[in-house]
């Protein structure tokens, strides 16, 4: 058999989506970013809501994100990306919004406008990465950093006493009655990839829905860079480390708590 | 003539934000403007008009609510005072960045920091010279009466949209806070999704079927592309220049002197010129309606035409007066009168001022 018998149309079980440009990802070999572009821009493509979906790009090593995802996008300063999805949302009701943040956009500088996008109950859809690092400024702490881990602005480790406590914003959202969906995922190996689609989607849905409340996405990812470690090594660090603090899983469906 | 009502200034801002087709109010409280928000909220436009008022949990945030709505393509307006402008100004230099319009109304209070509450005119530079970070500007329009606050809403739309470019209405608190007569304009309706999305076809409310995606940033990583990028924004700035200067000349055809003020200064300079004129001395009032642009030519006409001296008179500490002096460069007299940290200065000030610092000085 030929490739080209291979590659026949019925043949075809996946492909990238016409949602991603053809421009080459910028981020680190083995970063989280360009799998969970990849995730948001193929709900978006089988929800068939590619002509209605207005997406707000964060600052951070993703605030090109614009440049991958093949729909209308608004580039936000440094945390404010609520608030410009909720006036987009607001006068455009019908459009699909969705905000994309890394942990220093949405838990740092942006905490008031992401605390009150969620409890207004804002019909939009949060994609929150978080690598517990500043990754585009050159690995720096977050608020995320868990404690002991060295970064260029703890370099001998976090020190609670000195620098107070890792942020858990997203269990802090999902209090709130304002959110309705609160899930932390990963996209480290092909079925977590597969379950942060379902989570995905499933916010997406939500919005499409009109379900009352906003649907919040953590990802848990590796800055492999700003960690200074292999990728492999990046995400076993991550399942050994990250995921006893921020542990796997939905916190609240259809706005009710479930851990 | 319509039905002339008897209204506070801000309430006239209000009135006419409805009126002029808006989609969206985003704002906070802040004294002396909070009648703009409670007004909205007490005739809930969205049964109306359908328009969107929401507010928000800080000026941060009402700023990037408007970049937002903004970038959509529709008509959104935010309200403040010093203080909260101040905190507006990251999202006013992204959006000047970004090219969208919008209106924002800044009703000035005395500064620095916490200040007071009483009318003032001391964010002129904030307003007239970008105020956030790069090379931007602001179209700034200056009230000087209830009537103006709500006429010149539809017009800074016209300007917003036009210009893809921000736009603020600088009122100060006594303007805000005075009643006076208002005449309105008929409503002008809210466009809908459609007229929108044919008449600003770079606006991202949700790619076209068989088009291209939008964007909008004020990002790019390329600095020659960020040079050229700047250099479209300066000749957008100089076309603005050329084209939409606006001010109001009252007794300068035959003026030796004349006083330039707008806003509240501007009531008290006109009292100041009709005295000065009672008491022999050919005196004229120029009101700048835009501060940026400035009425520069205007200035430097008078000059050839013989002026032999300007008095600006600001509730400032003579910021208006820099604008004066570059545009008569030296050639004649140009001095600054005012009061600062709330106080309004009288207009028996503003005569002793000119015939010490300009005619006898
Ligand atoms: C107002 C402002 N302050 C600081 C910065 C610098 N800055 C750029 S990205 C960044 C941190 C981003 O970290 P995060 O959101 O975690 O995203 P990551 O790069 O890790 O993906 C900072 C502090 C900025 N651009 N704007
Ligand atoms: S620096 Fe970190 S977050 Fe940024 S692209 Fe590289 S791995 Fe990803």
């Amino acid at each position: 058999m030929t490739l080209k018998d291979i590659i026949k149309p019925e043949n075809l079980v996946y492909q990238k989506t016409k949602l991603m440009t053809d421009k080459p990802l910028s981020y680190c070999p083995g970063c989280g970013h360009g799998t969970t572009h990849r995730l948001i821009m193929e709900v978006i493509e089988e929800l068939g809501k590619e002509n209605v979906t207005v997406g707000v790009a964060p600052v951070g090593c993703s605030v090109l994100a614009y440049e991958f995802m093949n729909v209308d996008m608004q580039e936000a300063a440094h945390g404010r990306a609520p608030a410009l999805a909720t006036a987009i949302k607001r006068l455009w009701p019908d459009n699909v919004v969705f905000t994309y943040q890394g942990d220093g956009d949405l838990a740092a500088i942006g905490t008031a406008e992401t605390i009150h996008a969620c409890n207004r109950g804002e019909q939009i859809v949060i994609i929150f990465i978080n690598n517990g690092i500043y990754g585009m400024t050159g690995g720096q702490m977050a608020p995320t950093t868990l404690e002991g881990m060295k970064t260029s602005t703890s370099p001998y480790g976090r020190d609670l006493s000195l620098m107070g406590h890792p942020l858990k914003i997203t269990e802090l959202v999902a209090q709130l009655p304002g959110t309705y969906y609160v899930t932390r995922q990963a996209v480290h190996t092909p079925s977590a990839v597969r379950k942060a689609k379902r989570a995905i989607k499933k916010a997406f849905q939500n919005q499409i829905d009109k379900a009352p409340g906003l649907s919040f996405v953590e990802v848990v990812s590796n800055c492999n860079s700003g960690w200074k470690m292999t990728p492999v090594d990046a995400n076993n660090w991550m399942e050994e480390n990250m995921f006893p603090f921020y542990p796997i899983g939905d916190i609240k469906v259809d706005g009710q708590l479930v851990k | 003539m319509g039905e002339l009502k008897l209204m506070k200034g801000n309430e006239a801002l209000a009135e006419a934000i409805i009126r002029a087709g808006t989609d969206g109010y985003f704002g906070y409280p802040i004294t002396p403007q909070s009648e703009v928000l409670e007004y909205l909220m007490a005739n809930k436009p969205w049964e109306k008009t359908g328009m969107v008022v929401l507010q928000a949990e800080s000026e941060v945030a009402s700023i990037n609510m408007l970049y937002g709505g903004g970038g959509t393509g529709k008509k959104v307006v935010t309200s403040s005072s010093s203080p909260g402008i101040s905190l507006m100004q990251e999202g006013l230099s992204y959006i000047a960045g970004a090219e969208i319009p919008i209106l924002i109304i800044n009703v000035v209070r005395g500064g620095p920091g916490l200040g007071d509450i009483q009318p003032s005119q001391s964010d002129y530079f904030q307003a007239t010279k970008g105020g956030g970070h790069g090379d931007y500007r602001l179209i700034v329009l200056a009230p000087s009466s209830v009537q103006e606050m709500a006429d010149f809403v539809p017009v800074a739309y016209d300007l917003a949209f036009k210009y893809r470019n921000p736009v603020m209405i600088l009122s100060d608190g006594a303007i805000g806070q005075m009643m006076e007569k208002v005449e309105f304009f008929e409503p002008i309706p809210r466009l809908t999704d459609e007229e929108v999305k044919a008449r600003y076809p770079w606006a991202t409310n949700g790619k076209p079927k068989n088009g291209e995606r939008r964007i909008l940033t004020s990002l790019d990583l390329d600095p020659q592309r960020l040079e050229d990028h700047n250099h479209h924004l300066q000749e957008k700035y100089r076309e603005i220049t050329e084209k939409e200067v606006r001010f109001e000349k009252l007794e300068c055809d035959d003026a030796d002197y004349v006083l330039v003020a707008y806003g509240t200064s501007a009531r008290v300079s006109l009292k100041a010129m009709k005295l000065l004129r009672e008491k022999g001395h050919k005196v004229g009032l120029l009101r700048p309606i835009t501060l940026w642009p400035f009425p520069t030519k205007e200035i430097q006409n008078m000059v050839d035409r013989g002026v032999k001296g300007f008095l600006s008179v600001e509730m400032s500490a003579g910021q208006m007066v820099e604008d004066i002096r570059l545009a008569v460069n030296g050639k004649v007299k140009v001095e600054y009168y005012g009061r600062l940290g709330g106080m309004i200065h009288s207009p028996e000030e503003v005569v002793d001022a000119l015939e010490h610092k300009i005619i006898g000085g």
